[in-house]
């Protein structure tokens, strides 16, 4: 495999194994706050239960999300060298700011969320967690400011390869940052929201059935029932929004090669690039028209327009698929999940086990999502302005991006299963009243117990 | 002057604004990065308590590091892609140091107890191989990127003795924010650690100056040499001195605790004043200098109005997090 690709699968995974983490904690850290205000105002034991378990499984995605994020600020010069020295004016006052404004302000009072409750007020304790929860939330806007920015590059002018700005509003608001920022927090939303159900879940299966659990599984059932139905809205809106400014990422999406009237909306096909067309076709006839155009013989434009200039099909074509996939799924089970707790009180034991199973569902959707948007950007870096190819370092041989592509891909396998074998874990030992004398006890409640003194 | 004209003082700032994140990350990051690689001879109830001393702050003193080279990054774009693409390899080494290290730090406290070795041990080797890679790449730096084996083995020099360095910052925060056996293990450590800081300045500063005929002009040409000479007089002095207060800690009512602390701090300060005046202006030694590397003045002009008005906050609420867990490192509860 040669340089290019090696770079971009590196990058690429380590964007992937970042992504994950902050996806939860951008909306984990609200209704971290969400719970906090709950308690705050009814005194109510389990509220300040559900918080102590969450806020855990909060520090845990941080601290995954921190050490990536660094190796990212690095891999920019590693990887993409010429990113930054043409288009270095835009993206560094945006990145700039993402430190600033948010990077600083999350991890400082993070501490105090974390460590600081008995040395604090509860109101200064409160504040912390509003921080920490608009930190990471101001992160997520200058990075998709900056993403939104390289899909559709506004208000700046070339000189001798170099991108100057010219109007810093237009950077800011280009045309397709509000329709992906609030996809994202979206995502991010129903990630979270799908993960608190899901461990709620599995506690609930096992038997737990304390107030805690039932609040905790409630609050993300519902939560994600209502936000579902507006991601799949806001998530046509924003295709509608890439069809006017990246067609040809959207005749990827579709899987369109010949620009056509009445285009059917593919269930399944397998892109072919060497015949330039889809084999084993499925499809609903002349649906992807009337979504994309909001007619039924509407025009789309199919990938031989952009020969050359077009993404690799078959990657944007399928990753889209499981995102949509996983969507429809997400609205069938919040939705029955919802509807039975209303009725019942809790869901039935199946259900709960569907709901246990997609605890992480939200990952498969939110990467896929990204897989779509990214790759459908491809042979661009910045479409229309910078092509991949032209950013990547000349100076690293294959050989040595190669090697730390397997150290890293290694570390993110093990960090990943760890990190799901510790959520589930956690959920366990939070189920189990400890035995206080009994040495298992001792040792599986561990340090933090024992640290504080109480036993 | 002519550099005030043009924005031409801008990269001037910006140089700056990046050398004071530098130096904020290697002390602060430093003292953890120091008291990660300590656990290896500490007891398990011990081991607790330094993880105590560094929970609160860990996360926020690695953003130092974002800042500077996220400076670098925005600032220099060019520079950034050199020396990054140059120092690829140990970088990559340090970051996957980091990334262990960090997510240790987590894990432990939550996995299972037979589990909690081996995090340990990632959080202690993590924390170790950070610290040589980063001064790997310093030694790099220094020698100008060449790669011969003399470099390499300057390289593994150097980052032998910025662990060193670390160990010291991280023994003298301990002295500080415990008591007890700890407390005189720490001492102990600190003084070993001492030696080995002073043995690696003394080398960086030797070789440096031979090295590059450029750093050797600046160094000692007259009346320059009289002028700097406070530098690494004040340098051997604070040793010394350090040298003399850990023997006779710790005192009565642990007086004199932060000295060991702060005298790290002083002697980080004094050696990163002589690498910066050595290298100044060039931020690629001998290549680029930071006028070549910087970014267009009005990209630059929007950064630095954002950090002026967002550092000192950014300082305030440090110092505040600092106030909320002053004292003695009590017990860690995790909540």
């Amino acid at each position: 495999m040669d340089a290019l690709m090696l770079a971009r699968i590196q990058f690429g995974a380590n964007i992937t194994f970042h992504i994950l983490f902050p996806t939860i904690t951008i909306a984990l850290g609200w209704i971290l706050l969400f719970f906090k205000l709950r308690y705050n105002r009814s005194r109510d034991m389990k509220w300040m239960d559900v918080y102590k378990f969450w806020v855990k499984i909060f520090a845990l995605c941080f601290a995954l999300g921190v050490v990536s994020g660094i190796t990212m600020s690095f891999q920019f010069g590693t990887n993409w060298p010429g990113f930054m020295m043409a288009v270095g004016n835009i993206a560094g006052p945006l990145l700039a700011y993402e430190v600033l404004t948010a990077f600083f302000l999350e991890a400082t009072f993070l501490g105090i969320m974390l460590f600081g409750f008995n040395k604090v007020s509860n109101r200064v304790h409160t504040t912390a967690t509003v921080l920490v929860a608009f930190g990471t939330t101001m992160s997520a806007f200058w990075i998709i400011v900056l993403n939104s920015w390289m899909h559709t590059p506004m208000g700046f002018e070339m000189r001798d390869g170099v991108a100057h700005a010219t109007s810093w509003f237009d950077i800011v608001f280009n045309p397709s940052m509000p329709y992906r920022l609030t996809h994202m927090l979206l995502a991010s939303g129903l990630t979270a929201t799908f993960l608190i159900a899901g461990i709620s879940a599995y506690r609930f299966l096992r038997g737990d059935k304390c107030a805690s659990v039932i609040a905790a599984m409630k609050t993300g059932v519902y939560a994600a029932a209502v936000l579902i139905p507006i991601q799949i809205f806001v998530g046509d809106v924003h295709g509608l929004n890439t069809l006017e400014h990246q067609p040809a990422k959207v005749a990827a999406m579709e899987g369109v090669w010949e620009t056509e009237r009445g285009v059917p909306m593919l269930l399944f096909a397998v892109p072919n690039k060497e015949t330039r067309s889809n084999d084993y076709e499925t499809g609903i006839p002349k649906l992807a028209s009337l979504i994309l155009t909001h007619e039924w013989d509407g025009e789309i434009k199919g990938l031989n327009e952009f020969e050359g200039k077009h993404p690799p099909v078959a990657p944007v074509f399928f990753a889209f698929r499981i995102m949509v996939g996983v969507g429809m799924l997400m609205l069938a089970v919040s939705w029955l999940s919802a509807w039975q707790i209303k009725r019942k009180g809790e869901p039935k034991r199946w259900l709960a086990c569907v709901l246990a199973g997609m605890a992480f569902s939200g990952w498969v959707a939110t990467t896929a999502g990204w897989y779509t948007t990214e790759i459908g950007r491809q042979p661009y870096l910045v479409y229309g302005v910078l092509t991949t190819a032209q950013a990547a370092a000349t100076n690293v041989t294959a050989g040595m991006i190669g090697a730390t592509l397997a150290m890293y891909l290694t570390l993110y396998a093990v960090l990943i299963a760890a990190f799901i074998s510790v959520v589930f874990y956690l959920a366990r030992k939070a189920s189990v009243k400890p035995d206080p004398l009994s040495e298992q006890a001792f040792s599986s409640i561990g340090v933090e117990k024992m640290v504080e003194g109480k036993l | 002057m002519e550099i005030f004209s043009n924005g031409q003082w801008l990269p001037l700032v910006f140089m700056a604004l990046m050398g004071i994140s530098i130096l904020a990350y290697v002390i602060l990051d430093g003292y953890d990065l120091g008291v990660g690689m300590l656990m290896s001879r500490a007891s398990d109830a011990e081991k607790e308590k330094m993880i105590a001393s560094i929970g609160p702050f860990w996360d926020a003193n690695e953003t130092w590091l974002v800042l500077g080279v996220g400076i670098l990054l925005v600032a220099f774009p060019m520079a950034h892609g050199v020396i990054l693409t140059a120092l690829y390899l140990p970088t990559a080494v340090m970051l996957g140091g980091l990334i262990l290290r960090g997510v240790s730090f987590d894990f432990r406290a939550k996995a299972k107890a037979n589990h909690k070795h081996l995090w340990d041990k990632c959080f202690i080797g993590g924390s170790l191989i950070s610290a040589l890679a980063q001064g790997y790449m310093l030694g790099l730096y220094i020698v100008g990127f060449e790669e011969t084996f003399a470099t390499f083995a300057f390289g593994l020099l150097a980052g032998a003795c910025l662990a060193a360095g670390y160990c010291f910052v991280g023994a003298g925060w301990l002295i500080m924010k415990t008591e007890g056996e700890l407390q005189k293990k720490a001492i102990k450590w600190a003084r070993i650690a001492l030696w080995g800081t002073a043995f690696g300045m003394a080398i960086v500063s030797i070789s440096t100056p031979l090295l590059s005929p450029r750093i050797f002009d600046k160094w000692f040409s007259l009346p320059n040499f009289f002028l700097l000479l406070p530098i690494p007089m004040m340098t051997g002095l604070l040793i010394v001195v350090l040298e003399v207060v850990l023997r006779k800690l710790p005192r009565p009512n642990d007086r004199y605790c932060w000295v060991p602390f702060a005298g790290s701090v002083g002697l980080f300060l004094l050696g990163f004043h002589g690498l910066a005046y050595s290298f100044y202006p060039y931020i690629v030694p001998d290549k680029i200098t930071i006028w070549q590397a910087a970014s267009a003045p009005e990209s630059l002009m929007i950064i630095l109005v954002g950090a002026l008005i967002v550092l000192p906050c950014i300082i305030g609420y440090t110092i505040f997090a600092y106030r909320v867990f002053w004292g003695k490192v009590k017990e860690l509860s995790y909540y």
